[in-house]
């Protein structure tokens, strides 16, 4: 994954972790982030293809030297099975946020409306007070639709963390298999 | 007391014997074939105590004076005997005083457990009591930790520790126990723990990777070779010896890879590192391939990395893939067991001999004894000076001692001038740098190599910071010798102040007590020796001691130690004053 010159320019990486599903794991990841002064930009945790594994999925932007010295470490830890880490061009990836906004905007501002089809988000739910809307996208589509609804006042938002799945194979099946046959 | 399996014996072969997880801890250490323990007891740790005042024929506890001390007791142990060192605090202060021992033996790759007690269950979160979250604290300074909260955990989990602290590069493991998991009962039964999934201790060796290597080593006209602990760790110390002797390649220790070859070995060049030897740090920047084993280019080894070894292509034998091109880029990085890959090296290496390139090491050696070694070790000035004394100690114990040193300017000197002829004879904090590291150390050393001579080498700061150990030496009669080089200062930083801050001595004057009355309450022959006619004699008699001796030596007070590497400046830049 060197890309040769690259390696002391600071970029978008994204960091998959596959772990057992155990309490602490997080602290310790992220202790490695905090020693070295790397913010982690977006953080997602869920369980992954493989039963009783967990998947991190980590965002940090930062040059590839910095991003492949804290993958070893990461993969140090005793409960991480494999880590793996790839630029924006090698995953597919995306994010999901939420919208509550008032009611009343739906019917009083044509502008919303458009905003909603033009953005391909869905409404979720209508209650009398307020409405809420999801967007799955990528990140700069998210950021799009949040500065076209500011200006007529977001009552709360907050968008997940990056979802990424690589474009090649992540052969962490094969690893856990080869562990019971060397056993 | 009697073991599990003498239990079953006894009762119907068919029933499950109940035991308390307090019980089945000390079961575990058992067949871990722990021998040794230290530790100090409190509120949340009082089952397992209770257990181990039972098992007290079978299971050794070592009261010390204060938790930290039993860590550093611990890593002594584990140091000398090359086994996992044990240590067992209660909850709270207790497990808090475990973090720097923990932290020591995390840098310096040390395996360790360490059992903390822990408030029960249903208290957790609470602010109860003697409740502080361990996991949490000990998380950055532990190779794996992990809360019990149930008895029936305990054998795995322990078995998981063992593995964990002494498989790959070896670390502190810390496992902290609830007090109702101590209590609870379980039907006991243990195996050793043989593997984990998500863990793979040891690199498997890549034939190409070795290929490679043999390759630049057999073509090399100024090879080099640096060796850290990683040679000790991975009992590769024959393994070593054979690849210096094939190839002639002079060879350098690290702080930690002291004693991982006879000192007095022809191609045993020295240390390398902020006060190592002249000729094997400005040659790291001369030689044209350089072969580091088992050591991890710390930055007291490699000053500036932007001019460290540049001209030489570099191959990295090592068993953490982590530390490879964590500091310096490998040309060939050959991942694995040191004793492994060196064994696959070998047969592939040709016999050679690279004496004008040896002799370089001699004569930068002659320049670095006319500038700063004759003086050191035969010194022409009215004070004595630190080199002369272990000199002294080398001479009498014909290099068979073990050395622990403390932190400073006292342990670059005993780092520098001690000679060995076994592996895991030095035990010095190398990468945390702790000073109260050696009093308590040497208890453990002497502990785990009763018929070895293990002596303390200490400064007058340090000793102060872990003193109360002298209770520890005095209840259990470990006779270990120590040395105070008392120089009356906070030698290393007062060396510093000198150097880069303008002579401003702040806080490093110290107002000594009298170390000798000190030793003496405690029972233990003492001796100060202030000038040199005196210094063989006492030497003498501290060696000659069956007992604890204890041997304070007036040095100059404001010498410095070189050569010295400034910090941040490059190996070529070593000063010799």
């Amino acid at each position: 994954m060197d890309k040769g010159g690259g390696l002391m320019k600071k970029q978008w990486f994204t960091i998959s972790v596959y772990a057992e599903n155990n309490v602490g794991l997080l602290n310790r990841i992220s202790g490695i982030f905090l020693k070295r002064h790397i913010n982690i930009e977006s953080l997602n945790v869920s369980k992954s293809e493989i039963e009783h594994v967990s998947k991190f999925t980590i965002v940090v932007n930062t040059t590839e030297d910095w991003t492949r010295k804290i993958v070893q470490q990461i993969e140090k830890q005793v409960e991480v099975i494999k880590a793996f880490y790839h630029d924006d061009d090698e995953i597919i990836y995306q994010e999901s946020a939420l919208f509550k906004i008032a009611s009343h905007l739906l019917f009083d501002e044509r502008q919303i409306q458009n905003i909603i089809k033009e953005s391909n988000s869905q409404i979720v739910t209508v209650s009398r007070d307020f409405f809420v809307l999801a967007k799955t996208g990528r990140r700069h589509e998210i950021d799009e639709m949040h500065d076209a609804l500011e200006p007529y006042g977001i009552m709360q938002f907050v968008r997940s963390g990056r979802l990424a799945v690589s474009k090649v194979e992540m052969p962490i099946s094969t690893m856990l298999n080869n562990f019971q046959l060397d056993k | 007391m009697q073991t599990v399996k003498e239990k079953k014996k006894e009762a119907n072969s068919s029933t499950k014997i109940k035991i308390s997880g307090a019980e089945a801890i000390i079961h575990c250490l058992l067949a871990e074939g722990v021998e040794i323990l230290y530790g100090y007891p409190g509120g949340a740790i009082m089952p397992v105590y209770d257990e181990l005042y039972k098992f007290q024929d079978k299971l050794t506890h070592i009261l010390t004076r204060h938790e930290q001390g039993a860590t550093h007791a611990a890593q002594g142990y584990a140091r000398v005997t090359g086994r996992v060192g044990v240590a067992i605090a209660t909850s709270g202060p207790g497990a808090t005083n475990l973090i720097t021992g923990l932290a020591d033996a995390q840098i310096d790759s040390t395996p360790m457990v360490c059992i903390t007690g822990q408030v029960a269950r249903h208290l957790l979160g609470s602010d109860a009591f003697q409740e502080t979250d361990i996991i949490g604290i000990s998380t950055p300074v532990t190779k794996w930790n992990y809360q019990v909260t149930r008895a029936e955990e305990i054998p795995e989990i322990m078995a998981k520790a063992f593995y964990i602290a002494k498989s790959g590069r070896p670390g502190p493991v810390l496992i902290d126990i609830t007090k109702n998991a101590q209590f609870d009962e379980l039907e006991f039964s243990y195996e050793h723990c043989t593997g984990i999934r998500s863990y793979k201790p040891v690199p498997t060796p890549d034939e190409s990777a070795i290929d490679a290597a043999a390759k630049l080593i057999n073509s090399a006209k100024k090879p080099f070779i640096v060796f850290g602990q990683g040679v000790i760790l991975g009992h590769a110390e024959e393994e070593l010896k054979k690849l210096v002797e094939k190839a002639g390649i002079p060879a350098a220790w690290t702080i930690l890879g002291l004693s991982a070859m006879d000192s007095d070995h022809p191609l045993n060049v020295g240390m390398v590192g902020m006060h190592g030897n002249y000729g094997p740090n400005i040659l790291t920047n001369e030689c044209d391939v350089l072969i580091a084993i088992g050591m991890r280019f710390d930055d007291r080894v490699t000053g500036n990395l932007e001019t460290y070894a540049k001209q030489a292509k570099v191959i990295h034998f090592e068993i953490d893939p982590a530390e490879v091109n964590k500091n310096v880029k490998a040309d060939v990085a050959v991942l694995g067991n040191s004793k492994d890959t060196l064994n696959m090296l070998l047969p592939k290496i040709k016999e050679n001999n690279h004496e004008a390139w040896h002799n370089e090491f001699k004569e930068k050696y002659k320049i670095e004894f006319e500038a700063v070694i004759k003086e050191e070790l035969h010194p022409t000035k009215e004070g004595l000076t630190m080199a002369e004394v272990i000199n002294e100690i080398n001479n009498v114990s014909q290099h068979k001692a073990v050395i622990v040193s403390d932190v400073g300017q006292h342990q670059m000197i005993a780092c520098r001038y001690s000679k060995f002829k076994q592996s895991k004879s030095n035990i010095t904090s190398g990468g945390l740098g702790t000073m109260g590291f050696a009093l308590p150390a040497a208890i453990g050393a002497k502990m785990g190599a009763m018929d070895r001579e293990v002596i303390a080498i200490i400064g007058d700061g340090g000793y102060q910071m872990t003193i109360q150990e002298l209770g520890t030496i005095f209840q259990n009669k470990t006779p270990v010798k120590i040395v105070v080089l008392n120089n009356d200062h906070l030698g290393m930083v007062r060396q510093w102040q000198e150097l880069f801050f303008e002579s401003r001595y702040a806080s490093t004057v110290m107002s000594n007590p009298n170390f000798v009355k000190i030793a003496e309450g405690y029972e233990i022959k003492a001796k100060k020796v202030t000038e040199r006619k005196d210094l063989k004699s006492a030497v003498a008699e501290m060696l000659a001691s069956k007992d604890a001796y204890f041997l304070e030596v007036k040095v100059e007070k404001e010498d410095n130690v070189f050569p010295m590497i400034p910090s941040g400046a490059s190996v070529s830049d070593i000063r010799l004053k």
